[in-house]
């Protein structure tokens, strides 16, 4: 702490550190994304395990820490811009964009999923149902209404919240162990409600429209510049539209006092109450915005896709995104990102671990709750001032 | 009659399955007040090693199904007794300082674990396995009801497994451990008990008696596949914790309890509403079992305890 830089000059310093450390992760992912042989895949996973390793190392790791508190507007402007950077690189490689827009979805899911697990401290191992249920309620209500279909997306949203709510009564009843298994056999039961109902499709399951909104649809891809950009380009907009308005949210959250009040439920329960916090209260919130958020990332990932069926909603599913949130360390919505990365898009680029896909995730987050018991990026207590001199 | 009876013998024999899975859950928290997630794929692979076995003595040549069920019910029981007691020595005493939430998750990702090394290195894994039928398959008649012999030696080896486990935290030294290290661990240390070795030995004993579960559920369908411990997994989890967890006759409770709903809903649904498929009958007893949660947040049982603020 002692060894931190007076906020004056630090500040511009750094913000220089923060767009480099944006510029070498950005050309990292490009590299990463486009590279087709395994070995190259290899070669790349190697450096960065180097790069990490060196950075913690020489104490790089702090002096980026340090840089991202005396300056944390600049961070998310700079992931915003490699994001955009990364979908223009791709602009015609469909299965990148895919990819790039199944990270932000499964992150935007995996955010609610912090509020959840890391605020309030609520197990929530139906992730994948609430994903579910937003994929087919975008997916009935597109085929049967002619509501605008960006409206559809905050429906399913508030479908999915108000679905889930149906569990309040029991999630607040119940603590621990127990509360896990309320939730554990919603998503059981969903899965088993889709598979058997006729209307909803059955195990074929149902096809989905696009997204077309302004008189435009999504799918049909369009031309800029004489160049054929892929349909998958508005997709991936639109999922960091969606990714970085609950982002700034689930951060104003956690920094205000709401945010505190939900870290003394999850520590404590007892002494919250004993503080006058509404446990209920807050409890409730947690898990509808969780729920609303999940079912706002499914109804957009099932419009993308074009098909939902109950296999893709299986209680694995739902271990899936809360190993992402694990993975990432609970509570902290910055590491989701590389988490989902991981879960998600190392498995596609090592053909040789797709097969073994579920086996290598769930032995990673073994050997992290093992190991690193933090996740990755651990969060940190909050600061609420950012130099020494006003505490 | 044939078809009340048929609905009780099935009901009997998955209640008998549930019992068994559910009590290695409360067996286990009872010790150490955790989870073990994975409970659900050992009795998988129990029934794979039991499987195993009986392929392997058939290819020694030796005919005699009695011989065979020896040497699968062997095989079963020692294999995943021994990988209970390895879960419990590398994942679960390692964690136990950490948030419960930790060591349910890490449990919950060693069932994928055991899943998916069963699925992609048991030769044909990916796929239904015959479970070969070793049990004499005539029936006895009973009144209008033809009941099976095998049906009636699985339904006594299940409560022989039962009554031997009460008799064994009951009657014997060991159980007087279990009993004493699940009521108070650091005090039954500082009595001269083994900690370490009790529960080693209580996930040994759970996981040999969920084995027996999973040969006596191969036995009963005839088949056996890699991902039926999730579900049978989640369902003992569910008895478990409906009978209260940490209390064994809840948890026997709670499994017959839970397959009396399955039932139920498999016979019932379709003739109170005739367009409902008997396949929602797991959708019914899940629904039960947040309306029982909500109703008894711990269970039926309860487990005694009080917070001092």
């Amino acid at each position: 702490m002692s060894t931190m830089p007076p906020s004056h000059a630090g500040s511009r310093g750094s913000v220089a550190l923060q767009i480099a450390l944006a510029v070498v992760m950005t050309a990292y992912l490009w590299l990463f994304l486009q590279a087709k042989s395994q070995i190259e895949v290899c070669v790349l996973l190697a450096l960065a395990a180097a790069a990490v390793f060196a950075a913690s190392r020489f104490g790089l790791t702090r002096r980026i820490e340090a840089a991202s508190r005396a300056s944390p507007g600049a961070g998310p402007w700079c992931a915003l811009l490699a994001t955009l950077a990364l979908i223009a690189a791709f602009y015609d490689v469909h299965y990148v964009l895919l990819l790039i827009c199944t990270v932000l979805l499964f992150s935007t899911a995996c955010l609610g999923l912090t509020v959840q697990f890391g605020y309030v401290g609520i197990a929530n191992f139906a992730g994948a149902a609430f994903f579910g249920i937003g994929s087919y309620t975008i997916a009935v209500l597109a085929a049967r209404t002619g509501i605008s279909h960006l409206l559809l997306i905050l429906l399913s949203g508030v479908v999915s919240a108000a679905i889930g709510s149906i569990l309040i009564l029991p999630v607040l009843r119940t603590r621990g162990h127990y509360a896990a298994l309320v939730t554990i056999a919603f998503g059981v039961l969903f899965h088993t409600f889709v598979e058997v109902n006729n209307v909803l499709g059955g195990p074929q399951g149902l096809r989905l429209p696009g997204i077309a909104t302004f008189g435009y649809a999504f799918n049909d891809g369009f031309e800029l510049f004489d160049q054929d950009v892929s349909f998958y380009v508005p997709y991936a907009l639109l999922s960091l539209v969606i990714f970085g308005a609950a982002y700034i949210t689930i951060k104003r959250l956690e920094r205000s006092w709401i945010g505190l009040s939900m870290d003394v439920v999850r520590t404590d329960e007892t002494a919250a109450a004993a503080f006058g916090i509404h446990i209920a209260r807050w409890k409730v919130v947690a898990f509808m915005l969780g729920n609303f958020l999940a079912g706002v990332a499914g109804s957009v990932y099932g419009m993308m896709i074009g098909f939902v069926s109950p296999d893709n909603f299986t209680f694995s599913d739902s271990l899936l995104l809360v190993s992402i949130a694990v993975l990432g360390g609970l509570g902290n919505p910055l590491g989701l990102v590389p988490a989902a990365f991981i879960v998600l898009v190392l498995p596609q680029k090592l053909q040789f671990i797709q097969e073994y896909r579920f086996l290598f995730y769930a032995a990673v987050v073994i050997a992290i709750l093992l190991f690193r018991n933090d996740g990755l990026l651990p969060r940190r207590t909050r600061q609420f001032f950012n130099n020494e001199a006003s505490r | 009659m044939n078809a009340l009876g048929q609905y009780l013998v099935n009901g009997l024999m998955l209640g008998m399955v549930y019992a068994m899975v559910a009590v290695g859950f409360t067996l286990f928290f009872g010790v150490l007040d955790v989870i073990q997630f994975s409970h659900g794929d050992v009795l998988m692979v129990g029934a794979f090693a039991g499987l195993a076995a009986s392929l392997g003595v058939s290819a020694l040549g030796i005919g005699s199904p009695w011989l065979q069920l020896v040497a699968v019910v062997a095989c079963a029981t020692i294999l995943t007794g021994l990988l209970g007691a390895a879960i419990a020595r590398f994942l679960i005493l390692p964690l136990h300082r950490a948030p419960p939430l930790n060591t349910l998750l890490a449990t919950l990702m060693l069932g994928s674990v055991l899943r998916e090394c069963v699925r992609l290195f048991y030769p044909d894994g990916a796929n239904p396995n015959t479970f070969p039928a070793l049990l004499p398959g005539s029936s006895v008649q009973l009144g209008g009801f033809a009941l099976r012999v095998d049906n009636i030696i699985l339904l006594l080896a299940g409560l022989a497994v039962i009554v031997g486990l009460h008799l064994l935290i009951t009657r014997t030294r060991l159980g007087l451990s279990i009993r004493a290290v699940a009521q108070d661990g650091e005090t039954a240390r500082l009595m001269g008990i083994n900690f370490g070795a009790v529960v080693l030995l209580t996930f040994g004993l759970g996981s040999a008696i969920a084995a027996l579960a999973g040969v006596m559920n191969g036995l009963y369908y005839n088949e056996i596949n890699f991902n039926e411990g999730l579900l049978l997994g989640v369902i003992g989890f569910s008895a478990a914790i409906l009978g209260g967890l940490g209390n064994i006759y809840g948890a026997i409770l709670g499994g017959f309890l839970f397959a009396g709903l399955e039932v139920l809903g498999s016979a019932a649904l379709p003739t109170l509403v005739p367009d409902i498929p008997s396949a929602y009958k797991d959708v019914f007893a899940f629904a039960v079992v947040i309306v029982l949660m909500t109703w008894k947040p711990t269970g039926l049982i309860a487990e005694q305890m009080s917070e001092r603020v």
